[in-house]
């Protein structure tokens, strides 16, 4: 199949989107002529034109409202908010009034958007452009959150998300931009709430969301040859949680280390963790869960430093090796 | 408020340091000696220079993303700017800031700000507490054109207004945010015009004359210091270079930069200053020979310096 790279599968999501339905359009900072800050958005106000590739002033929190306002009257937007750390600015317009119009109005409206974020360390960027906030999401009913790991993913998941009626938060990672994989030319979905199993394994189950995903496949892979198998799975939508996957694995390796690169205390690895222990899983626990996640610090400029702030396939390796070793 | 010839040949000095600190920031970038992204603001060095050659050295400043040059103006010891841009141990910020994120705060300098306009709500907190506090410091807040137009400018300015706080504004309008022409983002023609609404003086200055903006900026700074509240002045300058590391330069014409390197701030004030007969040509040189050395000088401390300590990683997120 056709390779892409992670960004240029979003670019299409959105290319054939807007060529389908007249209603999306792209609204924030920077998307027409710079193609926003990692160019995802290139070449798309040449073809659409600047009605429909907005580009806004600095206003985060203009932009969250400009997109609940759309999608209340009929429209399709896909807002950007150039870092994740900047949704902080956006939060009003996206937690008290686009999460809740649906619920509060009876179900007599909806608010169907998208806004699209890049998440992640390791560009250097130090802790104001550098954060992992999904979780402050995923708290939010009403909300759904999305955090593809590949470009197939990533294509599928942002349709369907832009077909979905509700406010989904859909978060990418900068060091994914440029990852390549297989992507159909034609449109498909995926829906949301699918858990994928990425990797089988018998041994030992590791549940990652984003790059983290990329990252255990790789660390799959290394024990692989030390003879441990690692299941890999990727819950994809952070919300709405498909659960079943999840426990099924578990029940099969009875071993689980969760990883993600958010800072561990609050983080959604809590969540998946809760999520075990409360189901059948937890009576095939061999081992208690871990979780492996970011330090609960902000992103250091330092180079060394925030290579060290969150987990690298030789610290997932470790702890895989480590769970799968451990006591019965 | 006229300048001694001393204080004028400073002020060439810190411009020229400003040239070449960011000079040898990209250098250093392209070497790969330095990860990340870095905003440089060679080509508005007047108004970094004229606006904190009106403080006092003990007034504060809160700065930017594109801070470098107020950094320099403040009075910032370069090797540890350096240090930091490099991001080492000595630096100001122990390596964990960056070019992003600098900050001097014992020499004045309330820090460069990653999130645009996140400084100007903190200038109403730290004008109010100069006020409680009965001190006669100022604070000077700068931010871009962009960040005018975020929600947190416009709240700022009314509380500092009501509460006639010794705030001076400086919006550094160099014509874009990132990609976007303050011809797009703007349906006024000075963003200065919007200190009115908050019932404040609002000035627009020449910022590629760091005389105009010195003096502008006097003016602002005498009326805080005397409890009369804020002012908004706008420095009209222009950024040379791209906004950051990652940018084609696709929403600008060669024609628009070229134009404005004609009018670069640092030739202007030494062409003033040899008119004046305050300098000749070879003290001119001399002094940016001097900075372009103490440019150097820094470097050589910031290469010599240690990494942080990766045991340390964890220390300093709470006082
Ligand atoms: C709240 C926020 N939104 C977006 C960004 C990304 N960003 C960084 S600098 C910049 C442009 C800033 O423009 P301006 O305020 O005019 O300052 P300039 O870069 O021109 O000096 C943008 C959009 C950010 N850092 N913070
Ligand atoms: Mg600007």
């Amino acid at each position: 199949m056709r390779e892409l790279s992670y960004a240029e599968a979003i670019r299409e999501a959105l290319q054939q989107e807007m060529q389908r339905d007249e209603r999306v359009f792209i609204i924030g900072e920077d998307v027409g002529v710079y193609g926003g800050a990692f160019g995802v958005t290139l070449g798309l106000v040449e073809e659409f034109g600047e009605e429909r590739v907005i580009d806004t002033p600095i206003s985060e929190l203009g932009i969250a409202g400009a997109i609940t306002g759309a999608a209340l009257m009929g429209m399709r937007p896909v807002g950007e908010i150039m870092f994740m750390d900047f949704t902080t600015l956006a939060m009003e317009q996206l937690v008290n009034q686009a999460a809740k119009i649906r619920f509060m109005f009876g179900g007599k409206a909806k608010v169907p958007f998208v806004l699209r974020t890049p998440a992640g360390s390791g560009t250097g960027a130090a802790a104001q452009h550098s954060q992992s906030l999904e979780n402050w999401f995923v708290h939010v009913p009403g909300l759904k959150v999305v955090m593809p790991s590949t470009p197939y993913d990533a294509k599928g998941l942002l349709i369907a998300s832009i077909r979905d009626d509700n406010p989904v938060i859909f978060i990418e990672h900068k060091l994914l931009y440029k990852v390549k994989g297989p992507v159909p030319e034609e449109p498909y979905t995926i829906p949301l709430g699918t858990t994928e199993v990425k990797r089988e394994g018998r041994d030992l189950t590791i549940i990652a969301t984003s790059i983290m995903v990329q990252r255990s496949l790789e660390a799959a892979q290394q024990l692989a040859e030390e003879g441990i198998e690692v299941e890999v799975i990727d819950p994809r939508t952070l919300k709405p949680l498909d659960k079943e996957p999840l426990i099924r694995s578990v029940m099969k390796t009875g071993r689980v280390l969760i990883v993600h690169e958010a800072c561990k205390t609050g983080g959604y690895g809590g969540e998946l963790a809760a999520v075990i222990a409360e189901s059948e899983a937890f009576d095939y626990l061999d081992v208690p869960i871990i979780r492996l996640a970011g330090r609960d610090m902000p992103i250091p400029y330092n180079r060394t430093l925030e290579y060290h702030t969150v987990p690298q396939v030789e610290n997932i390796v470790q702890a895989a090796r480590d769970l799968a070793r451990g006591r019965m | 408020m006229s300048l001694s010839e001393t204080k004028k040949r400073e002020l060439l000095r810190q411009m020229y340091t400003i040239r070449a600190f960011e000079e040898k920031a990209e250098q250093l970038y392209a070497m790969g000696k330095v990860h990340g992204t870095m905003h440089l603001s060679i080509g508005m060095e007047a108004s970094a220079v004229g606006s904190i050659a009106a403080l006092r050295p003990d007034d504060l400043i809160l700065s930017t993303h594109r801070g470098h040059g107020h950094c320099i103006a403040k009075g910032a010891d370069l090797r540890l700017m350096m240090a930091e841009f490099m991001g080492k141990e000595a630096g100001y910020c122990r390596g964990r800031g960056g070019s992003m994120h600098i900050a001097d705060v014992k020499g004045g300098n309330l820090g460069a700000n990653g999130v645009v306009g996140g400084g100007i709500p903190i200038a109403v907190g730290v004008g109010l507490s100069l006020k409680m506090q009965k001190r006669d410091q100022i604070i000077l807040c700068f931010f871009g054109d962009g960040a005018a137009n975020l929600g947190p400018f416009h709240e700022a300015l009314n509380m500092a207004a009501i509460w006639k706080l010794p705030v001076v504004f400086v919006c550094e309008n160099n014509q874009y945010a990132m990609s976007l022409s303050v011809k797009k983002a703007f349906p006024i023609e000075r963003i200065s015009d919007r200190a009115a609404a908050y019932g404040m003086p609002g000035v627009t200055v020449d910022g590629n004359d760091v005389m105009a903006v010195y003096e502008a900026v006097s003016q602002a700074v005498k009326r805080a210091r005397a409890g009369e509240g804020p002012t908004l002045i706008e420095n009209v300058t222009y950024r040379w270079r791209g906004h950051s590391k990652s940018d084609a330069n696709r929403y600008r014409t060669r024609e628009e930069i070229e134009a404005w390197k004609q009018k670069c701030p640092i030739k202007r004030f030494r062409a003033r200053l040899i008119e004046e007969g305050i300098l000749t040509e070879e003290e001119a040189d001399r002094i940016a020979q001097e900075a372009y050395a103490a440019v150097d000088a820094a470097v050589a401390f910031a290469e010599a310096s240690p990494e942080p300590a990766l045991e340390t990683i964890e220390e300093g997120v709470y006082a």
